[in-house]
């Protein structure tokens, strides 16, 4: 008897909701208009590109490990003193002569952050790095080499070059440029879809069906419904434009550029990207609802939804900023502050390997998304539903 | 919150069989304003049921109170026997005031979408939807999108949506406003047919005639109070039915049986119209009166108050003027 007259389950419901707003807006020109969002992207991926770079050159910045006998050390770090007041040199540190010896430890040493070794003799100097290190600094390293050998003779000295494979300043050079764009992807990504559920549900509120739908279901449903159907059509768009890079792959492969492995690897990495990238739009998805729903009117809607655009914004550039100092007070701010925690981890995932943060990061952030919902529905029913104030307007008692 | 006064004995039932709503005190409040102040209300089971007065009175809060919309401040209301109306969500349909669909859907998606979320499974909604539009002369819209159809019959497919999970309970908010006089015809005879199917209907109103065609019993609200909830009959018994008198003679003994507030009309041609409420001693004792005095009756019709009357009496003249003022716009 009473699973015949009970009213649907939550997740029933939202499934029922979510049905619903999945076909009608599939077949929109509002998702035609999501799917051409790349193009958007493009172009704002370029004035990120810009911040993303640098973001990478503020990462702090690649040293020169000197590895030369002690004299000769000593030699070298006065004429850098010297030169340093008129080059821009990169920063530098002396380092036992014995650690030379290995060389791909030292420079894989995240903690030293150094980005080529200096080691041999000043007769014979040998430069050990990544081919582009190696290329950047070379010159640099030649002139400190012929000032410390006594600068008198004006000729610039050969340095042997042995190339790495890596080293631990350019990786993580690279990993803040792939956290960069994949915070503004995550950003750009949200921003359209918030914009989508907003839409829906001032066309909801204009379509005058609200009522019904708070009659026969949860509220929480209804905006659980709508919060899942545009996370549903996200993931169509987000298959479609997958498709299409992996045909480019396929078609110019050998012509694109490598992109920078992230720490957790590619295949984690893209992982916890959609978690995250989930996360980040039903935080503000729920968020932008609340705002829509208690709005009276379609103009009211988008007028208080302005502060929740700037909020969004805000929380971009924080998590920006952020990722450039990992473990600082600043970047576990913005990993704990819910709106932004998924921009924070998503960076964090990007330059460091450990795999547990995610998993408490996720359960977090879910548990903001479920206070979220409910309480817009709480609001929603309190503040909304009701008739128009009375003339009357009877103090109460 | 709750005080003795408002709890609800276990048996739900009246004389008139079990009930399927009642209310005890409900109150509600939005910020300051007081929108419900203790509503009381039995809607008997299978009755036509109407929640009269003006606009801003507080029929659809109730309303929403009464389907769990909207929880009150305080008192309590049982549906079915059920503290929490959502509970039995699939038992009730429910009209609001404020009509709507998706532009975007079919007919037959409209109600089935709207079956669904009672419940019904999409394909069985749709059969039914089809059903429901055939039968109610809208055979030739089931494919035709929302967004295509003239107001009225936007109307009616929202009003099929209310019924296709075959509800127990239907509640319309202002069912009769926006419509046509043909459709508000329609709209009558539907009514009168679920009730006589068994389905319990409550419905507002700001129209006295309405309600006065239709219910079994009326709920009077003005100012979010409910000063009457009865059976209509009984609404205008309150008001003594009216003498309306007419005699050859204008004087004689027999007018000792007219009651002092007589009001007195003579004819030009000679003969009298007397007006009068009917005695409570009943109009066989004041026949015999008069045809003993030899009044000279040339006729004699006794006339029952109306509802408006009723209205009148009960809510005050203002709630009665505000009635008719959105009675008037409505039609306007």
């Amino acid at each position: 008897m009473m699973h015949e007259t009970a009213r649907l389950g939550l997740w029933h419901a939202a499934y029922v909701m979510a049905r619903r707003d999945f076909r009608a807006i599939l077949f929109s020109k509002a998702f035609v208009l999501f799917l051409l969002g790349p193009l958007f992207f493009i172009g704002i991926s370029l004035v990120a590109g810009t911040l993303g770079a640098r973001a990478a050159e503020s990462a702090a910045p690649a040293r020169l490990a000197v590895a030369l006998p002690q004299a000769e050390a000593a030699a070298f770090e006065r004429a850098y003193a010297y030169l340093d007041r008129a080059v821009n040199l990169p920063p530098m540190r002396a380092v036992p002569v014995d650690s030379a010896h290995d060389s791909t430890r030292l420079l894989a040493d995240p903690a030293a952050n150094f980005g080529a070794v200096v080691t041999g003799s000043l007769a014979a100097p040998r430069l050990i790095g990544t081919e582009e290190r190696l290329e950047s600094w070379r010159g640099e390293v030649a002139l400190i080499v012929a000032e410390a050998q006594g600068g008198g003779s004006g000729a610039i000295p050969d340095i042997a070059l042995e190339p790495t494979k890596t080293s631990v300043a350019t990786q993580r050079s690279a990993r803040v440029a792939t956290a960069t764009g994949a915070i503004t992807l995550l950003f750009l990504l949200t921003m359209l879809l918030a914009g989508m559920v907003l839409s829906n549900l001032v066309e909801e509120k204009a379509n005058k069906i609200i009522e019904i739908l708070a009659a026969a279901i949860p509220m929480d449903a209804v905006f659980l419904g709508k919060l899942l159907a545009m996370l549903a059509l996200s993931f169509v768009g987000i298959a479609v434009w997958g498709s299409l890079v992996l045909v480019g792959v396929a078609v110019g492969g050998a012509a694109l550029p490598a992109l920078p492995v992230p720490a957790v690897g590619w295949p984690l990495f893209v992982l916890v990207f959609v978690l995250y990238f989930s996360m980040a739009y039903l935080l503000i998805g729920s968020v932008f609802l609340t705002i829509g729903s208690m709005a009276p009117t379609v103009r009211d809607v988008q007028t208080i939804s302005m502060p929740a655009t700037i909020m969004q914004l805000a929380v971009f550039f924080l998590a920006t900023f952020a990722m450039n100092s990992p473990g600082s007070p600043v970047e576990l701010f913005a990993a704990i502050f819910p709106l932004s925690s998924p921009y924070a981890m998503v960076a964090r995932a990007a330059q460091s390997m450990a795999m547990w943060p995610h998993l408490a990061a996720l359960v977090w952030q879910a548990i903001w998304v479920a206070l979220f919902v409910r309480s817009g529905a709480t609001l929603f029913r309190r503040k909304v539903m009701k008739s128009g104030p009375s003339k009357r307007a009877t103090k109460a008692a | 919150m709750l005080t003795e006064a408002h709890a609800i004995p276990p048996a739900s039932r009246t004389s008139q069989g079990p009930l399927a709503i009642e209310a005890r005190g409900l109150v509600k409040r939005f910020d300051e304003t007081l929108a419900v102040d203790g509503v009381d209300i039995s809607v008997p089971e299978g009755a036509i049921y109407g929640i009269l007065g003006p606009n801003g009175a507080g029929k659809t809060t109730t309303l929403r109170m009464l389907l769990g919309i909207i929880d009150p401040d305080e008192g309590l209301r049982r549906v079915f026997g059920h503290d929490r109306p959502q509970e039995i969500a699939r038992l009730i349909g429910y009209l609001p005031e404020e009509r709507g669909l998706y532009p975007s859907m079919r007919c037959d998606e409209a109600i089935a979408f709207m079956g669904a979320l009672r419940g019904v499974p999409i394909g069985e909604g749709k059969r039914r939807g089809r059903e429901l539009l055939e039968e109610h002369g809208l055979g030739h819209a089931v494919e035709k999108k929302i967004r295509a159809l003239s107001k009225g019959m936007a109307q009616t497919v929202q009003l099929l949506g209310t019924l296709v999970h075959r509800p127990k309970l239907v509640v319309f908010d202002e069912p009769f406003s926006g419509l046509d006089a043909l459709n508000q015809g329609k709209l009558e005879r539907m009514i009168r047919r679920l009730a006589e199917d068994g389905t319990t209907v409550i419905f507002s109103t700001h129209v006295i005639h309405h309600a006065e065609r239709l219910c079994n019993d009326v709920a009077i609200i003005a100012s979010g109070k409910v000063p009457y909830a009865g059976s209509v009959d009984a609404a205008r018994d309150r008001i003594p039915a009216q003498v309306r008198l007419e005699t050859r003679r204008g004087d004689g003994e027999w007018l000792r049986a007219l009651p002092p507030s007589t009001e007195r009309e003579s004819k030009a041609g000679g003969g009298h119209f007397w007006y009068f409420p009917l005695p409570e001693t009943g109009i066989e004792a004041l026949m015999r009166d008069l045809i003993e005095g030899e009044a000279g009756v040339l006729s004699f019709s006794v006339e029952r108050a109306g509802l408006h009357d009723a209205f009148v009496e009960i809510a005050g003249e203002a709630a009665a003027r505000a009635l008719e003022a959105d009675a008037q716009g409505a039609a306007a």
